[in-house]
């Protein structure tokens, strides 16, 4: 698959265009090529380097919403075995928008849902641009109540531009099937880790995502309202998104200097999509580690630690 | 005045007020559009006498109104919001709390008071509107929590009457989390064995609808309350679909299976105590 590259990394796209037309020429050329395709590689190279090391919020977010970027499926498929995907919420549908299922993790049966986005326009559509709807949710709740049943870890991994604001969803009770997962989240007695792959799009990400343990990829991005969103309320126009998105302080390593989140996961240079294999396996040893943290708990333990850290949300001045 | 604001310093009384509907001797009917008398409609609890309109209403006022007379005490009142991102969009964050600040009279959207209801022991929360529409942050998330501690440490009920457009945008993802936070809240009010009964009304959506606004043993909503999830104009835009007369109002929820019931203002602390008193086992209230 040709990589696609973003409007900032342009510089980037010129040079491993050039790199890909050398390459064509070195089959039928007598000049030493491979010497100068290594030297475009290694200036490629440090210039990505360079543009990655200061990116906005702005840059990030469309990093997030690559159109490349590894989707939960591919990360299900590259980081646990045996996964069987478990379908429906037995009460209306089933929700393509959010997979779930049973797999192992090195081994371990473990509970694991997340939303899912399409790769081409065809399934773009069948998964609802990742916006689940309520039958989404109640499937999920479904799932993480197996997992509670059976004592088995629960991984949910969030990327969705939000909740489905559709009239449909309204009337099957959007706003009930996502607070009814917060209440739940906040008791299951299995350890839960979430992990914002792509986008954490509002209630529609925090529907699956309270935890034990809340870790970002170090491209991800959270946030109460989309930065275009943002933008079209208190500015008036959504064309003020980049200003938006630097306000809401969107980005992973912002969240986890305020104390949102508890961990972030670094990228492979370029992004998750230029390695998948390797992010996958970054993901996989952080899941690893981090549960091994949870599981030392008794379940009494878990459960107050979890309290503790939802209760602690806020900053607020006494006085 | 109760022996309590004689010990509140004076910087948290808040003699003048904004009411929601604007002083004058004639007051418009939001809905109807009907001259009306303010005093009439001030006993009339803010509902048009005209047309049943619920018109919005401050949360002190909204308090005062549900709870026994001179029964109730603030909660929490000392919270004051922070800006911990230093945000700024055409105006700062910190400016516009200032200044809705000054226009309430309320240091935020939501305010907690202990009292009776027909006697019996509650905890009631409200939402001022007026207050940067509602929305969640911080201190609202904060001032839930103590509620809810104050109810578990009292054995009491909590009642909610929700107006909100949602977590606060100023805050970001702090205002986010107090979803799960407000929700973690009432898991362990439940975990008690403590009813939680949510009156939502005009409006109810977003973050505060899809979190302790849906979360009640009972759910109740006013006559023609907006609550939904996405706001009516976001739906049309994003998905194109033009919305029906009446979607997403009380009535439609109450079809779709989303409402136990709908009460009218003027007999919700008949109705609400009616409940309660079931619910804490308690004989029937006079």
């Amino acid at each position: 698959m040709d990589l696609k590259f973003l409007d900032f990394e342009q510089p980037i796209a010129e040079l491993e265009a050039k790199i890909d037309e050398l390459k064509f020429v070195g089959d039928d050329s007598e000049l030493n090529i491979s010497e100068e395709i290594a030297r475009l590689r290694r200036r490629s190279e440090s210039l990505t380097r360079d543009i990655f090391s200061n990116l906005s919020s702005w840059q990030i977010a469309q990093l997030a919403r690559h159109p490349q970027r590894p989707y939960t499926l591919d990360y299900i498929r590259l980081c646990f075995d045996d996964f069987q995907e478990l379908h429906g919420d037995r009460m209306y549908g089933d929700d393509p928008a959010l997979v779930g299922g049973m797999a192992r993790l090195e081994g371990q049966p473990i509970v694991v849902l997340g939303h899912q986005k399409g790769r081409d326009t065809k399934e773009r559509v069948k998964r609802n641009y990742g916006m689940a709807s309520p039958e989404g949710y109640r499937k999920a709740l479904r799932l993480m109540r197996m997992a509670e049943k059976f004592q088995l870890p629960l991984i949910t991994l969030i990327d969705t531009p939000g909740a489905y604001p559709g009239m449909g969803a309204e009337e099957r009770g959007q706003s009930e099937a996502i607070a009814r997962n917060l209440i739940a989240m906040a008791s299951l007695r299995n350890p839960i880790i979430s992990l914002v792959i792509g986008e954490g799009g509002s209630g529609g990400a925090l529907a699956i995502g309270v935890a034990d343990r809340v870790l970002m990829l170090q491209y991800g991005i959270y946030s109460v309202i989309s930065p275009e969103g943002c933008a079209s309320i208190l500015w008036k126009t959504s064309e003020k998104a980049e200003l938006a998105a630097e306000a809401l302080g969107i980005t992973a390593e912002r969240l986890l200097k305020l104390g949102l989140v508890d961990g972030v996961i670094p990228e492979p240079l370029g992004g998750a999509h230029r390695d998948s294999r390797g992010m996958a396996e970054a993901i996989k040893n952080s899941l690893v580690s981090t549960l091994s943290e949870l599981q030392v708990l008794s379940v009494g333990n878990l459960i107050e630690q979890r309290r503790h850290r939802l209760a602690g949300y806020g900053v607020y001045k006494e006085g | 005045m109760s022996w309590f604001d004689n010990l509140m310093p004076s910087r948290i009384k808040t003699e003048q007020r904004k009411r929601s509907v604007p002083e004058g001797l004639w007051v418009k009917c939001t809905d109807c559009s009907a001259q009306l008398y303010r005093a009439e409609l001030k006993r009339n609890l803010l509902v048009c006498p005209k047309c049943e309109y619920h018109m919005r209403i401050g949360a002190r006022d909204r308090l005062e109104m549900f709870l026994d007379p001179d029964s109730g005490h603030e909660i929490a009142a000392n919270l004051e919001p922070q800006d911990p991102l230093k945000f700024k969009d055409s105006k700062r964050y910190r400016d516009r709390l200032t200044q809705a600040q000054k226009d309430t009279g309320e240091r935020d959207a939501l305010v907690a008071m202990a009292g009776t209801v027909k006697v019996i022991p509650v905890v009631v929360v409200a939402f001022e509107f007026q207050f940067m529409a509602g929305s969640m942050g911080s201190v609202v998330g904060e001032r839930f929590r103590r509620a809810v501690d104050y109810c578990i440490e009292h054995k009491r009920p909590l009642v909610c009457f929700s107006a909100s457009g949602g977590a606060r945008m100023q805050e970001a993802l702090f205002s986010l989390f107090q979803m799960a936070k407000t929700s973690a809240a009432l898991a362990e009010l439940g975990e008690a064995g403590l009813p939680y009964i949510s009156v939502m009304t005009d409006p109810t959506t977003g973050g505060v609808s899809a979190s302790l606004g849906l979360l009640g043993d009972i759910n109740i909503a006013e006559p023609k309350a907006l609550i939904g999830f996405a706001g009516p104009r976001v739906i049309e835009q994003t998905v194109g679909e033009t919305l029906p007369e009446g979607f997403q109002q009380a009535e439609f929820l109450l079809e779709k299976g989303g409402l136990d019931m709908i009460v009218d203002r003027r007999h919700a602390r008949d109705e609400i105590a009616a409940l309660l008193a079931k619910l804490m086992d308690r004989p029937k209230p006079a």
